[in-house]
């Protein structure tokens, strides 16, 4: 188990490397000169080619991409081109308000789809199961934005039983905190949500239509035992691959989320560094949010073994 | 020959293939006669801005004093236009790399290791980090919304490849000396258009999303291409005031988008039988 941990680790180098080097290409390489961008049109050779050395784009690309990287694994990001502050700085500012959204979020959404995919698995076919299945279609259709202005209109505008918009830091008190963020959760989950209870519903019909649920059923095992120990424990590693795959959605949602609700997180942040063409806080951000997600996929796969005994390595 | 028949046996398609389409329909119809039924969707008319639906022009209008029925048409243009060109770049650029990698094994390792180091990245941010630096044009965001979208098609692709690899067809046409293009053309390629068909769908509706997300952000199209998330950006502060700036183009959006999600999900599973019949 513990060789297998350092192997999956060791190839998550790897991924990680591609990641780095697709975000440095994309940045440096593509048709489009960030000094050109930053410097407008009306500058001069010589203004141009100074912003080309301070940002270090005068030299060979392979020399960059080391430093860079090299940088990067010490955690240092790089300098702001906007502010001149430190990267993980600014990144760290914006830390709070985005994992107040962020780990509600997971929580919420782990419960409600598995709740909701076991209820239209457990009674495929009936009105249930065709409710769930529709809000699932729905949660992929319907973009982010357009569920949290639905909902900003029917719960701040006419209810009024949420603030509109802002954040809210913990330090005003809990109760404060917790109602600026209700509906940015919410938004933020919709899509999660649909995506999870899709596959809990498919992986629960196949782990219940299975003898040894028959068999509980026939010796009158509890319905809560069959659900949770025949049921979920055999359906987990579809949907914790899946939780961990969709984690990108999570991921790029907290752009649009924090917009709606102007919430000064993470996201907010690239949003801002793009008008300011601030390259390496962008940068930073997608490396960031790349090394979530491949940790994530590396938890995700160790999870295996514990979810599924006949998974041993 | 080696060209995949689709064996319809089973049953119809379902009614709703048949609901998203007429609705893509008339929405496809309103976009191609735009010019002739709205006016000039960039004119600005500060004297009756956000004015209510209904009196004097369907949709009302927006902070701006523009035609938000206009708007909403020439929107329809962008989504739609993105939806295609996206779909088939992906399409086009996801079949080679799948060719590709069945038939070089060498560039099998590379390719799928870069697409694993890609699906790392989420998709809004590769696609904002791209358009920051190459600037937004049709094609730019084109790129900028397919490359993201490439792993899981390539990945699809690819799988339904390997298994065409070992079919006689291929064997024959592989001892016969086919040239790897023709072989990969001819040979390969066919068999997966079912799959194709239907993850181009979820491409498309996927794509129409993304654009509207950027323009909403306000890094895709600039105010002068109307678009219907560049819309809801830029009257997201007038939403209090002005609800239906914001809710017309969001039933828009989401009705396109539910419309080729459903044709998408009912191709699905017509093409593949072991979906079919079951819930």
């Amino acid at each position: 188990m513990i060789r297998y941990a350092l192997w999956r680790l060791l190839m998550a180098i790897p991924v990680m490397l591609v990641a780095s080097s697709v975000i440095f290409v994309i940045l440096r390489v593509l048709p489009g000169d960030p000094a050109l961008m930053i410097a407008g049109e009306r500058a001069t050779e010589d203004e141009i080619a100074a912003i080309r050395e301070s940002l270090g784009t005068d030299r060979p690309l392979a020399v960059q991409y080391a430093e860079w990287l090299g940088a990067a694994l010490v955690g240092d990001l790089g300098q702001s081109t906007f502010s001149g502050q430190p990267v993980t700085r600014l990144i760290g500012q914006r830390l709070e308000p985005t994992l107040s959204l962020a780990l509600p979020t997971l929580a919420l959404s782990v419960l409600v789809s598995l709740a909701l995919g076991t209820l239209a698995a457990r009674r495929a076919g009936s009105l249930a199961d065709k409710v769930v299945t529709a809000f699932s279609v729905l949660g992929f259709s319907v973009p982010p934005f357009v569920v949290g202005y639905a909902l900003v209109a029917i719960f701040s505008l006419w209810l009024g039983w949420t603030p509109v918009q802002g954040y809210r830091p913990l330090s005003d008190g809990i109760a404060v905190w917790a109602t600026a963020l209700v509906l940015p959760v919410l938004t933020l989950s919709t899509g999660y949500v649909a995506l999870i209870t899709r596959v809990t519903r498919a992986s629960m019909v196949e782990a219940l239509s299975e003898d040894h649920v028959r068999t509980a059923r026939a010796k009158n095992l509890g319905e809560g035992a069959i659900l949770a120990r025949h049921g979920l424990r055999v359906a987990a590693v579809p949907i914790v691959t899946v939780a961990g795959i969709g984690l990108a959605l999570l991921l790029g949602g907290f752009v649009v989320t924090e917009t709606v609700f102007n919430i000064p997180g993470v996201g907010r942040l690239v949003v801002e560094a793009i008008a300011r063409r601030d390259y390496p806080v962008i940068q930073g951000v997608v490396l960031l949010s790349a090394g979530v997600y491949v940790t994530v996929n590396l938890l995700v796969d160790l999870s295996y073994t514990f979810l599924d005994p006949r998974i041993r390595y | 020959m080696s060209a995949v028949q689709i064996r319809r046996t089973g049953p119809q398609l379902p009614l709703s293939f048949w609901l998203g389409l007429s609705v893509l329909s008339v929405l496809a119809v309103l976009a191609v006669l735009a010019p002739w039924i709205a006016d000039n969707p960039n004119r600005l008319a500060p004297a009756q801005r956000l004015q209510p639906p209904g009196a004097g022009s369907l949709f009302g209008t927006d902070a701006f004093g523009r035609d938000l029925f206009a708007r909403m048409l020439y929107g329809a243009r962008t989504s739609l236009r993105i939806g295609l060109i996206v779909g088939g770049l992906t399409l086009v650029m996801a079949a080679a790399l799948a060719a590709l990698c069945v038939m070089v094994r060498a560039a099998d390792a590379v390719v799928m290791r870069v697409l694993d180091g890609l699906m790392a990245i989420p998709n809004i941010l590769l696609a904002i980090a791209i358009i920051s630096v190459t600037g937004v044009s049709l094609w730019t965001m084109a790129l900028a919304i397919a490359i993201p979208e490439l792993p899981a098609t390539t990945r699809l692709l690819r799988g339904v490849l390997l298994s065409t690899r070992m079919r006689g067809w291929v064997e024959a046409a592989r001892v016969s000396g086919c040239p790897p293009l023709r072989m990969a053309w001819r040979h390969l390629l066919p068999s997966v258009w079912p799959v194709a068909l239907v993850q181009t769908a979820f491409v498309c509706s996927s794509a129409i999303l993304i654009e509207a997300i950027l323009s909403f952000l306000g890094v895709g199209n600039p105010p002068n291409v109307p678009s219907w998330g560049g819309v809801i950006g830029e009257n997201r502060a007038q939403f209090q005031l002005a609800p239906w700036v914001i809710l017309i183009p969001s039933a828009f959006l989401t009705v396109t988008v539910i419309s080729i999600n459903l044709m998408g999900d009912a191709l699905r599973d017509w093409l593949d039988p072991r979906e079919r019949g079951g819930t």
